[in-house]
């Protein structure tokens, strides 16, 4: 059997993985954009009197 | 992985027509729900007196909403046995054999630790501290005690769907003040009729599965006087908002409309019997139960108008 061939398994689950897929990628990029919003704003920046001591 | 054992797995795994989709594991998180909390947690949120992010407020959100749905799977884990038994649930993803109970156990609580960790990250600790309270209340409180003992399970676990505009408020603001407890008010004493009604018209479900609802343990008429009362307390409770931080003119025209007619609805279930409810296949249990969808969703509708008016010097009484 040639490996290119798409499994039973494949096909009969590809609604379930394509949504698991797009679900994980919609996680990274709100991830990331929280990220980005959180070190632009200074959210991770330890307060002035820390730095100093 | 070898060709052979690859093709070996239609055995181990035989085709079901039944097989579970991504829509069935999402059902788990039962999205009608997950509704009214992303709806009440914004509505939390944009009333709170501070500017939040777009960005935070949205994860916000997302991560109260998937917390919530991770509540209904861990409800439908635990309540696998009376789901099947209830005509109204029988269908449901686990009943109906297409997910099996720890596939649930385990997406409800890698669910639940990823929106309190989430939520936590994304607003404050307290706010995930919260979610984590309410996702225990719902579970543990509610699902695994209340509801299988006592018939004020509706009354007492209905807190945790009131807990969303509480969650949403703290995440703006870091802190709590009695304005998101007069939300979780309305929610909490909105459910007790909201229910009541449910169970009226599924008239046997309850009494198949078990569950001790007051139409089972305390019968039908003490069930149409507990909502005519409850009716009459949300209706107070809900005028008077209209007086606080967070109500003004919008919320009490909306309040003294919207309570008006679910008065008028208790009324006419209380004054009815069983035989005028067969009579007509419980039409008045049935509008008074699309009725207060209505009319929770237009009153946290009136807060959140008064809210986003504010900023144009017209909300509130100010």
């Amino acid at each position: 059997m040639s490996l290119r061939k798409p499994h039973e398994l494949h096909q009969r689950r590809f609604g379930r993985n394509l949504g698991l897929a797009l679900t994980l990628a919609g996680f990274i990029v709100i991830v990331f954009s929280l990220t980005v919003v959180k070190v632009s704003r200074g959210d991770f920046l330890l307060p002035t009197g820390e730095v100093q001591q | 992985m070898s060709d052979a054992s690859f093709n070996a797995s239609p055995l181990r795994n035989p085709v079901r027509e039944d097989e579970a989709g991504f829509g069935d594991y999402f059902s788990l998180l039962k999205p009608r729900v997950m509704s009214l909390v992303v709806f009440t947690a914004l509505v939390g949120l944009l009333a709170a007196p501070v500017t939040v992010h777009p960005v935070i407020g949205f994860c916000a959100i997302l991560f109260i909403a998937i917390g919530g749905g991770a509540s209904g799977a861990l409800n439908m884990w635990w309540d696998a046995d009376i789901d099947r038994v209830m005509k109204r649930t029988r269908r449901r993803a686990i009943p109906a054999g297409k997910i099996a109970p720890g596939e649930a156990l385990a997406l409800g609580l890698a669910l639940s630790g990823l929106s309190v960790i989430m939520l936590a990250l994304a607003t404050n600790l307290f706010a995930g501290a919260f979610l984590a309270f309410t996702i225990f209340f719902y579970v543990a409180i509610y699902t695994m005690w209340l509801k299988r003992a006592t018939p004020q399970n509706i009354v007492i676990g209905g807190a945790a769907g009131a807990f969303p505009p509480v969650i949403g408020w703290i995440a703006a603001t870091g802190g709590m003040s009695i304005e998101p407890w007069l939300m979780f008010a309305l929610t909490f004493m909105w459910t007790p009729p909201h229910f009541w009604a449910l169970a009226l018209f599924m008239r046997n479900d309850y009494d198949d599965a078990g569950v001790p609802m007051l139409t089972v343990t305390h019968g039908r008429r003490a069930t149409r006087v507990h909502i005519l009362v409850y009716t009459a307390l949300l209706a107070l409770l809900a005028v008077g908002t209209a007086f606080t931080d967070i109500g003004g003119p919008v919320y009490l025209a909306v309040a003294l409309v919207m309570n008006a007619l679910f008065l008028r609805g208790a009324w006419t279930i209380w004054r009815r019997d069983e035989a005028d409810a067969e009579a007509d296949n419980f039409k008045a249990e049935r509008g008074f139960f699309k009725l207060s969808l209505l009319y929770l969703f237009l009153h946290f509708g009136a807060i959140l108008t008064e809210a986003l008016l504010k900023p144009f010097g017209l909300g509130g009484w100010g």
